[in-house]
Protein backbone atom coordinates (compact mmCIF):
# COMPACT_ATOMS: atom_id res chain seq x y z
CA UNK A 1 0.00 0.00 0.00
CA UNK A 2 1.45 3.22 -1.09
CA UNK A 3 0.65 5.59 2.02
CA UNK A 4 1.80 9.31 0.21
CA UNK A 5 -0.81 8.27 -2.65
CA UNK A 6 -3.16 7.40 -0.44
CA UNK A 7 -2.87 10.17 2.20
CA UNK A 8 -2.99 12.81 -1.34
CA UNK A 9 -5.87 11.26 -2.64
CA UNK A 10 -7.33 13.51 0.08
CA UNK A 11 -9.74 10.80 1.38
CA UNK A 12 -8.80 11.72 4.76
CA UNK A 13 -9.91 15.40 4.24
CA UNK A 14 -13.39 14.16 3.36
CA UNK A 15 -12.96 11.48 6.68
CA UNK A 16 -12.71 14.38 8.91
CA UNK A 17 -15.64 16.37 7.22
CA UNK A 18 -17.74 13.24 8.01
CA UNK A 19 -18.14 13.29 4.09
CA UNK A 20 -17.68 9.24 3.64
CA UNK A 21 -19.49 6.54 3.16
CA UNK A 22 -19.51 3.84 6.15
CA UNK A 23 -17.43 1.25 4.36
CA UNK A 24 -14.64 4.38 3.92
CA UNK A 25 -15.04 5.53 7.18
CA UNK A 26 -13.75 1.78 8.16
CA UNK A 27 -11.07 1.49 5.76
CA UNK A 28 -9.39 5.11 6.85
CA UNK A 29 -9.64 3.69 10.63
CA UNK A 30 -8.12 0.38 9.36
CA UNK A 31 -5.29 2.01 7.90
CA UNK A 32 -5.35 4.97 10.56
CA UNK A 33 -4.49 1.98 13.40
CA UNK A 34 -1.64 0.36 10.54
CA UNK A 35 -0.12 3.28 9.77
CA UNK A 36 0.91 6.12 12.32
CA UNK A 37 1.36 8.39 9.37
CA UNK A 38 -2.11 8.53 8.48
CA UNK A 39 -3.08 8.72 11.49
CA UNK A 40 -1.17 11.68 12.06
CA UNK A 41 -2.16 13.17 8.94
CA UNK A 42 -6.12 12.75 10.51
CA UNK A 43 -4.88 14.71 13.32
CA UNK A 44 -3.16 17.72 11.33
CA UNK A 45 -5.98 17.87 8.89
CA UNK A 46 -8.61 17.67 12.16
CA UNK A 47 -6.09 20.95 13.88
CA UNK A 48 -6.38 22.80 10.63
CA UNK A 49 -10.74 22.52 10.61
CA UNK A 50 -10.08 23.35 14.27
CA UNK A 51 -8.27 26.16 13.83
CA UNK A 52 -10.51 27.91 11.21
CA UNK A 53 -13.83 27.38 13.06
CA UNK A 54 -11.66 28.71 16.31
CA UNK A 55 -11.13 31.98 14.18
CA UNK A 56 -15.34 32.09 13.55
CA UNK A 57 -16.40 31.60 16.59
CA UNK A 58 -17.83 35.01 18.19
CA UNK A 59 -16.07 33.91 21.52
CA UNK A 60 -18.37 32.62 24.18
CA UNK A 61 -18.52 34.15 27.75
CA UNK A 62 -17.76 32.67 30.79
CA UNK A 63 -20.93 31.57 31.51
CA UNK A 64 -21.96 29.56 29.02
CA UNK A 65 -20.71 26.31 29.97
CA UNK A 66 -22.56 26.81 33.36
CA UNK A 67 -25.54 27.37 32.18
CA UNK A 68 -24.88 23.82 30.04
CA UNK A 69 -24.77 22.46 33.20
CA UNK A 70 -27.55 24.45 34.56
CA UNK A 71 -29.72 22.75 32.00
CA UNK A 72 -27.75 19.60 31.72
CA UNK A 73 -28.71 19.15 36.15
CA UNK A 74 -32.05 20.37 35.48
CA UNK A 75 -32.79 17.55 32.84
CA UNK A 76 -33.26 14.07 35.06
CA UNK A 77 -30.05 12.82 36.15
CA UNK A 78 -28.68 9.70 34.21
CA UNK A 79 -25.50 8.18 33.11
CA UNK A 80 -25.57 7.55 29.95
CA UNK A 81 -24.67 4.02 29.79
CA UNK A 82 -28.11 3.98 31.60
CA UNK A 83 -29.48 5.91 29.25
CA UNK A 84 -28.10 3.33 26.68
CA UNK A 85 -30.04 0.40 28.25
CA UNK A 86 -33.45 2.38 28.89
CA UNK A 87 -33.72 2.91 25.10
CA UNK A 88 -33.03 -0.50 24.45
CA UNK A 89 -35.39 -1.26 27.24
CA UNK A 90 -38.53 1.18 26.20
CA UNK A 91 -37.87 -0.37 22.69
CA UNK A 92 -38.95 -3.96 23.92
CA UNK A 93 -41.10 -2.64 26.48
CA UNK A 94 -44.06 -2.11 24.11
CA UNK A 95 -43.63 -6.15 22.25
CA UNK A 96 -42.77 -7.62 26.00
CA UNK A 97 -46.03 -5.98 27.32
CA UNK A 98 -47.77 -7.36 24.12
CA UNK A 99 -46.57 -10.42 24.76
CA UNK A 100 -47.51 -10.36 28.38
CA UNK A 101 -50.80 -9.58 27.05
CA UNK A 102 -51.13 -11.90 24.66
CA UNK A 103 -50.05 -14.95 27.33
CA UNK A 104 -52.48 -12.98 29.81
CA UNK A 105 -55.35 -13.14 27.30
CA UNK A 106 -54.62 -17.30 27.03
CA UNK A 107 -53.91 -17.95 30.55
CA UNK A 108 -57.38 -16.08 30.73
CA UNK A 109 -59.31 -17.74 28.50
CA UNK A 110 -57.94 -21.75 29.70
CA UNK A 111 -58.75 -20.28 33.11
CA UNK A 112 -62.08 -19.68 32.16
CA UNK A 113 -62.87 -22.51 29.87
CA UNK A 114 -61.42 -24.58 33.13
CA UNK A 115 -64.04 -22.72 35.48
CA UNK A 116 -66.62 -23.24 32.72
CA UNK A 117 -66.17 -27.02 32.83
CA UNK A 118 -66.01 -26.99 36.24
CA UNK A 119 -69.35 -25.12 37.00
CA UNK A 120 -70.53 -28.03 34.34
CA UNK A 121 -69.95 -30.65 36.50
CA UNK A 122 -70.84 -29.40 39.36
CA UNK A 123 -73.91 -28.36 38.04
CA UNK A 124 -74.50 -32.00 36.61
CA UNK A 125 -73.34 -33.48 40.42
CA UNK A 126 -76.23 -31.06 41.69
CA UNK A 127 -78.48 -32.65 39.35
CA UNK A 128 -77.11 -36.06 40.05
CA UNK A 129 -77.88 -35.57 44.03
CA UNK A 130 -81.26 -34.23 43.12
CA UNK A 131 -82.03 -37.07 41.33
CA UNK A 132 -80.92 -38.81 44.20
CA UNK A 133 -82.92 -37.68 46.83
CA UNK A 134 -86.31 -37.70 44.75
CA UNK A 135 -85.18 -41.24 44.19
CA UNK A 136 -84.44 -42.22 48.27
CA UNK A 137 -87.49 -39.77 48.78
CA UNK A 138 -89.60 -42.23 46.29
CA UNK A 139 -87.74 -45.08 47.93
CA UNK A 140 -88.57 -44.15 51.93
CA UNK A 141 -92.11 -43.43 50.53
CA UNK A 142 -92.53 -46.97 49.08
CA UNK A 143 -91.11 -48.36 52.03
CA UNK A 144 -93.64 -46.92 54.47
CA UNK A 145 -96.15 -47.64 52.45
CA UNK A 146 -95.26 -51.11 52.22
CA UNK A 147 -94.60 -51.22 55.73
CA UNK A 148 -98.12 -49.61 56.39
CA UNK A 149 -100.14 -51.72 54.10
CA UNK A 150 -98.27 -54.92 56.00
CA UNK A 151 -99.40 -54.26 58.57
CA UNK A 152 -102.64 -53.72 58.16
CA UNK A 153 -105.18 -55.98 59.96
CA UNK A 154 -106.39 -58.19 56.86
CA UNK A 155 -103.16 -58.88 55.99
CA UNK A 156 -101.80 -62.59 57.13
CA UNK A 157 -98.28 -63.91 57.16
CA UNK A 158 -97.17 -67.35 55.64
CA UNK A 159 -93.27 -68.47 56.58
CA UNK A 160 -91.77 -70.49 53.57
CA UNK A 161 -89.34 -72.86 54.97
CA UNK A 162 -86.21 -73.66 53.25
CA UNK A 163 -86.72 -77.40 51.13
CA UNK A 164 -84.46 -79.85 50.48
CA UNK A 165 -82.28 -78.14 47.84
CA UNK A 166 -81.54 -74.84 49.77
CA UNK A 167 -82.91 -75.83 53.69
CA UNK A 168 -81.42 -72.41 54.38
CA UNK A 169 -83.63 -70.55 52.60
CA UNK A 170 -86.85 -69.07 53.76
CA UNK A 171 -89.56 -66.59 52.44
CA UNK A 172 -92.34 -65.18 53.88
CA UNK A 173 -95.76 -64.29 52.36
CA UNK A 174 -97.91 -61.37 53.39
CA UNK A 175 -101.48 -62.34 51.51
CA UNK A 176 -104.11 -59.29 51.31
CA UNK A 177 -106.97 -61.29 50.48
CA UNK A 178 -109.38 -58.64 50.54
CA UNK A 179 -107.17 -57.02 47.11
CA UNK A 180 -106.00 -59.93 46.51
CA UNK A 181 -102.51 -59.64 46.35
CA UNK A 182 -99.50 -61.07 47.67
CA UNK A 183 -96.29 -59.10 48.78
CA UNK A 184 -93.24 -62.12 48.59
CA UNK A 185 -90.82 -61.12 50.73
CA UNK A 186 -87.64 -62.87 49.31
CA UNK A 187 -84.75 -61.57 51.81
CA UNK A 188 -84.00 -65.43 52.43
CA UNK A 189 -83.39 -67.02 49.07
CA UNK A 190 -80.01 -66.80 47.40
CA UNK A 191 -79.48 -64.79 44.31
CA UNK A 192 -80.73 -66.89 41.39
CA UNK A 193 -78.09 -68.54 38.66
CA UNK A 194 -77.37 -66.66 35.21
CA UNK A 195 -80.70 -67.67 33.01
CA UNK A 196 -82.99 -68.71 36.16
CA UNK A 197 -85.59 -67.11 37.74
CA UNK A 198 -87.73 -67.71 40.91
CA UNK A 199 -91.45 -68.62 39.93
CA UNK A 200 -94.11 -68.34 43.04
CA UNK A 201 -96.63 -71.31 43.21
CA UNK A 202 -100.32 -70.88 44.45
CA UNK A 203 -101.58 -74.35 45.80
CA UNK A 204 -104.36 -76.07 46.44
CA UNK A 205 -103.54 -79.50 48.84
CA UNK A 206 -106.04 -81.55 48.13
CA UNK A 207 -105.59 -82.25 45.63
CA UNK A 208 -102.03 -80.81 44.44
CA UNK A 209 -102.87 -78.22 42.55
CA UNK A 210 -100.17 -75.65 41.43
CA UNK A 211 -100.68 -72.31 39.91
CA UNK A 212 -98.23 -69.85 39.11
CA UNK A 213 -98.70 -66.50 40.51
CA UNK A 214 -95.54 -64.84 38.35
CA UNK A 215 -92.11 -63.95 38.54
CA UNK A 216 -89.97 -62.57 40.86
CA UNK A 217 -88.69 -60.96 38.26
CA UNK A 218 -85.16 -58.26 38.47
CA UNK A 219 -84.33 -59.86 41.53
CA UNK A 220 -81.10 -59.19 42.60
CA UNK A 221 -81.93 -55.14 41.44
CA UNK A 222 -84.64 -55.34 43.80
CA UNK A 223 -82.69 -54.62 47.02
CA UNK A 224 -85.51 -54.91 49.84
CA UNK A 225 -86.68 -58.07 47.68
CA UNK A 226 -90.19 -57.34 48.43
CA UNK A 227 -91.79 -58.33 45.10
CA UNK A 228 -95.70 -57.82 44.76
CA UNK A 229 -97.85 -60.02 43.06
CA UNK A 230 -101.53 -60.68 42.17
CA UNK A 231 -103.36 -63.82 44.09
CA UNK A 232 -106.97 -64.10 43.22
CA UNK A 233 -106.78 -67.91 44.60
CA UNK A 234 -108.11 -69.18 47.42
CA UNK A 235 -104.83 -70.67 48.16
CA UNK A 236 -103.61 -73.45 51.05
CA UNK A 237 -99.81 -73.03 50.30
CA UNK A 238 -97.49 -71.10 48.95
CA UNK A 239 -94.02 -72.30 47.08
CA UNK A 240 -91.01 -71.29 45.55
CA UNK A 241 -89.00 -72.54 42.87
CA UNK A 242 -86.39 -72.28 40.70
CA UNK A 243 -87.20 -72.17 37.15
CA UNK A 244 -85.50 -71.15 33.32
CA UNK A 245 -86.12 -67.61 32.71
CA UNK A 246 -89.45 -66.66 31.79
CA UNK A 247 -90.89 -68.99 33.81
CA UNK A 248 -92.48 -72.84 33.59
CA UNK A 249 -96.23 -74.05 33.08
CA UNK A 250 -96.25 -76.27 36.06
CA UNK A 251 -93.44 -75.53 38.85
CA UNK A 252 -89.98 -77.97 38.92
CA UNK A 253 -90.38 -79.74 42.40
CA UNK A 254 -86.89 -80.44 42.29
CA UNK A 255 -85.97 -77.14 42.51
CA UNK A 256 -88.66 -76.31 45.08
CA UNK A 257 -86.22 -73.72 47.43
CA UNK A 258 -88.98 -73.23 50.19
CA UNK A 259 -92.66 -73.99 50.83
CA UNK A 260 -95.25 -72.87 53.41
CA UNK A 261 -98.45 -73.92 54.67
CA UNK A 262 -101.38 -70.91 55.04
CA UNK A 263 -102.76 -71.05 58.72
CA UNK A 264 -106.10 -72.56 59.10
CA UNK B 1 -5.50 12.57 29.49
CA UNK B 2 -5.69 11.09 25.69
CA UNK B 3 -8.80 12.19 23.60
CA UNK B 4 -9.73 8.59 23.10
CA UNK B 5 -9.61 7.85 27.07
CA UNK B 6 -11.43 11.44 27.71
CA UNK B 7 -14.14 10.38 25.30
CA UNK B 8 -14.72 7.03 26.97
CA UNK B 9 -14.61 8.69 30.57
CA UNK B 10 -17.59 11.34 29.37
CA UNK B 11 -19.50 8.97 27.64
CA UNK B 12 -19.28 6.47 30.97
CA UNK B 13 -20.98 9.57 32.58
CA UNK B 14 -18.19 11.75 33.70
CA UNK B 15 -19.12 15.64 34.19
CA UNK B 16 -15.59 16.38 34.43
CA UNK B 17 -14.24 14.57 31.28
CA UNK B 18 -17.58 16.37 29.75
CA UNK B 19 -15.88 19.87 30.86
CA UNK B 20 -12.22 19.01 29.23
CA UNK B 21 -14.52 18.32 26.05
CA UNK B 22 -16.40 21.46 26.09
CA UNK B 23 -13.00 23.37 26.94
CA UNK B 24 -11.58 21.81 23.23
CA UNK B 25 -14.11 22.28 21.52
CA UNK B 26 -16.49 24.63 23.20
CA UNK B 27 -15.08 27.60 20.59
CA UNK B 28 -14.98 25.47 17.67
CA UNK B 29 -18.33 24.38 17.76
CA UNK B 30 -19.80 27.99 18.48
CA UNK B 31 -17.61 29.05 15.23
CA UNK B 32 -19.40 26.53 13.04
CA UNK B 33 -22.82 27.65 14.21
CA UNK B 34 -21.91 31.25 13.93
CA UNK B 35 -20.48 30.75 10.52
CA UNK B 36 -23.95 29.45 9.47
CA UNK B 37 -26.13 31.09 11.39
CA UNK B 38 -24.17 34.41 11.29
CA UNK B 39 -26.10 35.71 14.49
CA UNK B 40 -23.38 36.38 17.04
CA UNK B 41 -26.18 35.94 20.29
CA UNK B 42 -28.20 33.19 18.61
CA UNK B 43 -25.14 31.07 17.90
CA UNK B 44 -24.07 30.98 21.76
CA UNK B 45 -27.86 29.97 22.69
CA UNK B 46 -27.62 27.24 19.89
CA UNK B 47 -23.97 26.53 21.34
CA UNK B 48 -25.02 25.30 24.61
CA UNK B 49 -27.98 23.54 23.40
CA UNK B 50 -25.90 21.77 20.83
CA UNK B 51 -23.39 20.75 24.02
CA UNK B 52 -26.36 19.33 25.88
CA UNK B 53 -27.14 17.18 23.43
CA UNK B 54 -23.97 16.03 22.98
CA UNK B 55 -24.31 15.12 26.63
CA UNK B 56 -27.80 13.63 26.27
CA UNK B 57 -26.42 11.33 22.95
CA UNK B 58 -23.28 10.46 24.72
CA UNK B 59 -24.12 6.57 23.88
CA UNK B 60 -24.78 6.92 20.74
CA UNK B 61 -21.43 7.90 19.79
CA UNK B 62 -19.48 5.48 18.00
CA UNK B 63 -15.87 5.67 17.51
CA UNK B 64 -15.62 3.07 15.03
CA UNK B 65 -17.61 5.60 12.94
CA UNK B 66 -15.11 8.62 12.66
CA UNK B 67 -13.40 11.21 15.01
CA UNK B 68 -15.25 12.54 18.18
CA UNK B 69 -14.84 15.75 16.54
CA UNK B 70 -16.50 14.96 13.59
CA UNK B 71 -19.44 13.62 15.20
CA UNK B 72 -20.26 17.26 17.27
CA UNK B 73 -19.55 19.05 14.18
CA UNK B 74 -22.49 17.02 12.88
CA UNK B 75 -24.69 17.48 15.69
CA UNK B 76 -23.80 21.39 15.68
CA UNK B 77 -24.43 21.66 12.05
CA UNK B 78 -27.97 20.18 11.84
CA UNK B 79 -28.65 22.38 14.92
CA UNK B 80 -27.32 25.28 13.02
CA UNK B 81 -29.10 23.89 9.91
CA UNK B 82 -32.44 24.03 10.88
CA UNK B 83 -32.17 26.85 12.56
CA UNK B 84 -31.82 28.21 9.70
CA UNK B 85 -34.50 26.31 8.02
CA UNK B 86 -37.30 27.58 10.92
CA UNK B 87 -36.07 31.50 10.24
CA UNK B 88 -36.37 31.36 6.39
CA UNK B 89 -39.59 29.37 6.71
CA UNK B 90 -40.87 32.65 8.79
CA UNK B 91 -38.84 35.11 6.60
CA UNK B 92 -39.48 33.71 3.27
CA UNK B 93 -37.59 36.76 1.93
CA UNK B 94 -34.34 35.37 2.99
CA UNK B 95 -32.29 33.37 0.72
CA UNK B 96 -30.69 29.98 1.73
CA UNK B 97 -28.53 29.05 -1.06
CA UNK B 98 -25.88 31.81 0.18
CA UNK B 99 -22.73 30.08 1.26
CA UNK B 100 -21.51 30.85 4.97
CA UNK B 101 -17.70 31.05 4.47
CA UNK B 102 -17.79 33.29 1.10
CA UNK B 103 -20.62 34.89 3.04
CA UNK B 104 -18.41 35.25 6.21
CA UNK B 105 -15.28 36.42 4.74
CA UNK B 106 -17.01 39.12 2.67
CA UNK B 107 -18.50 40.37 5.70
CA UNK B 108 -14.93 40.38 7.03
CA UNK B 109 -13.92 42.38 4.17
CA UNK B 110 -15.93 45.05 5.18
CA UNK B 111 -15.18 45.43 9.05
CA UNK B 112 -11.27 44.58 8.39
CA UNK B 113 -10.34 46.74 12.07
CA UNK B 114 -11.71 43.04 14.17
CA UNK B 115 -8.86 41.40 15.16
CA UNK B 116 -10.69 37.84 14.59
CA UNK B 117 -11.40 39.13 10.64
CA UNK B 118 -7.69 39.69 10.45
CA UNK B 119 -7.01 35.85 11.99
CA UNK B 120 -9.57 34.36 9.99
CA UNK B 121 -7.95 36.34 6.83
CA UNK B 122 -4.78 35.34 7.44
CA UNK B 123 -5.24 31.68 8.62
CA UNK B 124 -7.19 31.70 4.94
CA UNK B 125 -4.75 33.82 2.82
CA UNK B 126 -4.51 32.38 -1.09
CA UNK B 127 -7.57 30.78 -0.50
CA UNK B 128 -9.71 30.59 -3.69
CA UNK B 129 -13.32 30.81 -3.72
CA UNK B 130 -13.68 27.58 -5.02
CA UNK B 131 -11.98 26.38 -2.19
CA UNK B 132 -13.99 28.07 0.68
CA UNK B 133 -16.69 27.12 -1.25
CA UNK B 134 -15.87 23.24 -0.91
CA UNK B 135 -14.93 23.89 2.80
CA UNK B 136 -18.39 25.31 3.45
CA UNK B 137 -20.33 22.71 1.82
CA UNK B 138 -18.21 19.55 2.99
CA UNK B 139 -17.58 21.14 6.78
CA UNK B 140 -20.14 23.66 7.35
CA UNK B 141 -22.82 22.19 5.68
CA UNK B 142 -22.14 18.35 5.51
CA UNK B 143 -22.52 17.37 2.18
CA UNK B 144 -21.22 13.79 1.25
CA UNK B 145 -18.62 13.48 -1.42
CA UNK B 146 -21.37 12.61 -4.04
CA UNK B 147 -23.39 15.84 -3.07
CA UNK B 148 -20.28 18.09 -3.25
CA UNK B 149 -19.68 16.48 -6.36
CA UNK B 150 -23.26 17.44 -7.73
CA UNK B 151 -23.35 20.71 -6.40
CA UNK B 152 -20.37 21.69 -7.86
CA UNK B 153 -20.60 19.78 -11.11
CA UNK B 154 -17.48 18.27 -10.82
CA UNK B 155 -16.24 14.29 -10.60
CA UNK B 156 -15.65 13.09 -7.17
CA UNK B 157 -11.72 12.58 -7.86
CA UNK B 158 -11.84 16.17 -8.18
CA UNK B 159 -13.41 17.02 -5.20
CA UNK B 160 -11.18 14.95 -3.08
CA UNK B 161 -8.08 16.44 -4.47
CA UNK B 162 -9.41 19.72 -4.32
CA UNK B 163 -9.82 19.66 -0.41
CA UNK B 164 -6.87 18.14 -0.29
CA UNK B 165 -4.84 21.23 -1.63
CA UNK B 166 -7.21 23.86 0.21
CA UNK B 167 -6.42 22.20 3.46
CA UNK B 168 -3.49 22.19 2.94
CA UNK B 169 -2.99 25.75 2.08
CA UNK B 170 -4.43 26.50 5.44
CA UNK B 171 -2.03 24.12 7.45
CA UNK B 172 0.94 26.15 5.39
CA UNK B 173 -1.01 29.60 6.52
CA UNK B 174 -1.36 27.86 10.34
CA UNK B 175 2.42 27.40 10.06
CA UNK B 176 2.93 31.43 9.24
Amino acid sequence: MDIEKYIASGILELYVAGALSPEENLEVQHYAIEYPKIQQEIEAIEAALLEVTEKMSPGLSESTYNQIIAEIDDVIPFTPEVRKKKTLWTNYAGWAAALLFAIGMVWMYVGNQNLKTELQISSQQAENLKDEIIRVRTQITNTEETLKRLREKSISLVNLDGQDIAPESYAKVFWDQSRQMVVIDALGLPNPPVGYAYQVWSLMLNPLTPTSLGLLSDFEENEKRLFELENPNASEAFGITLEPAGGSKSPTLEQLYTLGQVSP
Amino acid sequence: MDLDALVRQFQKGDKTAFKDLYDRYAENICGVIHTIIKNRERSEELCQDVFVKIWENSASYDPSKGRFFTWILNIARNAAIDELRSKTHKNQKKNLQIHSLVDMIGEMDAIEDKPEAIGVKSLLKGLKEKCLLLIDLLYFRGYTQKEAAEELKAPVGTIKTRIRSCILQIRKNMKG
